[in-house]
């Protein structure tokens, strides 16, 4: 197996955008809405679903399989850097932990529902065929 | 710490993070076949271990390595590493090859794994401080 070094320089170069770019709308929403439940990571993974769904069907169905330089540095680097499933894990248990079982479903069901809509929304809306 | 070394220890951790995702993306298949986004399941649940591990160890030694190097393991490398747009895709994917049985276990098969992984990375993390 070899592995292209302008690929993985990309997928870098994305992974770090997306991190600190996660790291500014958190600290943002986290200063808006309070830290009480975790709605920095929800905006963080609906945005970052809306973009790749976006993303997904301006690129076309073959996107994934033949990793383009686009598709390296935007969709795995960028977006997959940007969202995040660790921080969602965690805070997920954390609420389950302090006993706040409801908000700790919800953040877990409204992420995963309304994040595969998003998705499902963004390739709809660059023309892909949902 | 000051605002503009948290972006730099969040961007070179996420950096890392997602080079080593992309590199275990470009493995796993080869090993497991490219049939089910194995990559991406291993990837989430094992940055979900990281996680909780880190923040575990990091809230009891406060004054450790761990802790100082906080934003550079969890909000970085975990972050980057971790990906949930492209578990959706991947989800979208198996749904558009009419595979919506394989796409249900993929989504359930994950949140068990995350949640098992956070859960345990909280134990070993609270453990290893205790030692330490």
């Amino acid at each position: 197996m070899t592995i292209g070094l302008t690929g993985l320089l990309l997928v870098a170069g994305g992974g770090a955008l997306g991190g600190m770019g996660r790291l500014a709308l958190s600290n943002l929403v986290a200063r808006r809405l309070g830290a009480a439940f975790p709605w920095g990571t929800l905006a963080v993974n609906l945005s970052g679903a809306l973009l790749m769904g976006l993303l997904a069907g301006v690129l076309g169905p073959s996107a994934p399989g033949g990793a383009g330089p686009v598709w390296q540095l935007l969709a795995i680097g960028l977006l997959g850097g940007y969202t995040t499933v660790s921080s969602l894990s965690l805070q997920t248990l954390t609420l389950w932990q302090q006993g706040r079982t409801h908000a700790a479903l919800a953040n877990l069901l409204v992420t995963l529902v309304v994040g595969l809509l998003a998705l499902v929304l963004g390739w709809w809306l660059a023309g892909g065929p949902a | 710490m000051i605002a503009w070394r948290a972006y730099a220890a969040v961007g070179v951790g996420s950096a890392l993070g997602t080079s080593l995702r992309y590199l275990v993306s470009l493995a796993m298949p080869g090993i497991v076949g490219p049939a089910f986004p194995w990559a991406t399941l291993a990837v989430n649940a094992l940055g979900s271990w990281l996680i909780a591990a880190f923040a575990a160890y990091g809230a009891r030694r406060t004054t450790g390595r761990v802790a100082r190097w906080q934003p550079f393991l969890v909000a970085g490398f975990c972050g980057g590493f971790t990906t949930f747009s492209l578990f959706g895709l991947e989800t979208l994917r198996l749904l558009e090859q009419g595979r919506a049985s394989l796409a249900l276990a993929y989504v359930l098969l994950s949140v068990v794994l995350w949640l098992a992984g956070a859960w345990s990375g909280h134990r070993a993390g609270r453990r290893a401080a205790a030692r330490a």
